[in-house]
């Protein structure tokens, strides 16, 4: 019954993640697949979840947990922007997370990435891996597909980029790890944050760089038959 | 002895641009025995609201009548149409607390104030918002013809079409699914509950015409026996005494 698919294993998202850092702002990424076993739960999922007007974050590993984790932090996030009569800082909103992941630990099965912008320190990344850790970095990737890109980053990673470098280095990074990661794939979703305002993007397969060994975009079988010649059965 | 009683069911939805229809087949199971040919999946949560249930039976049936008893209290208390979102967090909420162990896999589809919402809730407590979904063991099924045929902008009718036959797919390619087709249409300010909408599964027989017995049933015996009176009834007698 279970052809290998196992439909009950915990839905959880087999990722890839990023977060960079640019002379202005933040751009994250993400692709767009949610798993459960072999089974594509979700093939346009949207993993960058918003927190407040000028905070995003990246989810990684259980959906469950992540939902519950950024649901709390938007619900204290808001809380607290009322508190204050003024936005949340990244940093707050980072530590808030944090001390989640950090004091359920045990419960948790989640790796997130937390980017904004704020007037105060400008555009920040932080990532906050399993053990509820926080680390503020340049540039942060996470999720299943951070492996293939670890070696890429130290590589093309440069300080002070422009806006559309920052892009275009994530697009690209989620693209490689698409190729490379059976656990990732879609489409490419990105969000820019900086002292404008944020920009979402939406990025579909054949929009995407090709790889090694990759083919042309084409149309579907199911297009092709259902325009062009009769039945393919028909005798 | 109490077995689990699983409905490995399917259920499947979508949206159409100012409706959702929700589409279930009936077929409960305990194991590998079909324990009830025509059960509902499609159960009520609010009068513009539906949840398509899969998974343990009673578990689904007891998270969507307790959510439907808030949603009715809430409703009671705010004087207002409930919204689709309310049930969403209050069934992930409920389902992340008991870690998956509470085993149901939901579609919930319905219009409010705010449009038309789909959503899938996995028993971890985990959800998605989607154009179309499919849940249950003839999801995979399911999931096939909608992705090839799903369209943004399907007529009500081609909607219900649509779905009765990605539940048919289900119903024939999958062993946990079977019998007919429940369908529940929703608009704003509108519902049908579409109770056996296709039957494709009917029950034959050896004889199509039915069958004949060669001569009248003939009674063999007749005995009747008097009923007998068991308790004298006394008029006047002692009364009771109290002491």
């Amino acid at each position: 019954m279970d052809m290998g698919l196992d439909l009950n294993a915990p839905h959880s998202m087999g990722t890839t993640i990023i977060g960079v850092t640019y002379n202005g702002g933040v751009v994250l990424g993400a692709d767009s697949r949610t798993s459960t076993g072999m089974y594509v739960a979700n093939r346009a999922s949207d993993k960058i979840t918003q927190l407040t007007d000028n905070v995003y974050m990246c989810r990684s590993g259980s959906a469950a947990d992540s939902q519950i984790v950024s649901d709390y932090v938007r619900y204290f996030l808001h809380q607290h922007t009322i508190q204050l009569g003024q936005p949340a800082t990244v940093k707050v909103a980072a530590n808030l997370a944090r001390l989640l992941s950090y004091s359920n630990k045990d419960m948790l099965q989640t790796g997130l990435i937390i980017g904004g912008w704020d007037k105060y320190e400008g555009g920040k990344i932080y990532g906050i891996p399993l053990g509820g850790t926080l680390l503020e970095q340049p540039f942060t990737i996470g999720g299943s597909g951070s492996s293939y890109l670890y070696g890429f980053f130290d590589q093309a990673w440069k300080e002070g980029m422009t806006k559309d470098e920052a892009e275009q280095l994530v697009i690209k990074a989620v693209s490689l790890a698409i190729a490379r990661d059976g656990a990732s794939g879609g489409v490419v979703r990105t969000v820019i944050i900086n002292s404008e305002g944020v920009t979402r993007n939406f990025y579909p397969g054949d929009t995407l760089p090709i790889w090694h060994e990759e083919l042309e975009p084409r149309n579907s079988l199911l297009d092709i038959l259902s325009t062009s010649s009769p039945e393919p059965m028909s005798t | 002895m109490f077995a689990f009683h699983i409905f490995i069911f399917f259920s499947s939805r979508f949206y159409l641009q100012d409706g959702v229809i929700l589409g279930a087949d009936t077929r409960a199971t305990e194991g590998p025995i079909v324990c009830d040919k025509n059960c509902e999946k499609i159960h009520y949560m609010a009068p513009n609201i539906y949840c398509c249930g899969a998974g343990t039976a009673a578990d689904t049936e007891a998270v969507t009548d307790m959510v439907s008893s808030q949603l009715q209290l809430h409703r009671y208390h705010t004087g207002r149409e409930s919204r689709v979102i309310t049930a969403l967090t209050l069934l992930k909420s409920h389902l992340f607390n008991y870690q998956g162990h509470v085993q149901a896999a939901l579609v919930l589809g319905g219009v409010d104030a705010t449009g038309p919402h789909l959503h899938t809730i996995y028993p971890h407590g985990s959800t998605d918002t989607l154009p179309f979904a499919t849940m249950g063991s003839g999801s995979l099924a399911a999931m096939a013809v909608f992705e090839s045929k799903y369209r943004e902008d399907l007529s009500r009718d081609e909607g219900i079409k649509l779905v009765a036959e990605a539940i048919c797919s289900g119903i024939f390619n999958d062993l946990g699914s079977g019998s007919n087709v429940d369908v529940c249409v929703i608009t704003k300010g509108h519902r049908e509950y579409l109770r056996n909408h296709m039957s494709p599964n009917p029950r034959t027989y050896i004889s199509s015409k039915g069958f004949s017995f060669s001569k009248q049933i003939e009674v063999l015996s007749t005995k009747i026996t008097p009923l007998k009176q068991k308790v004298e009834v006394i008029e006047g007698g002692d009364a009771m005494e109290e002491e």
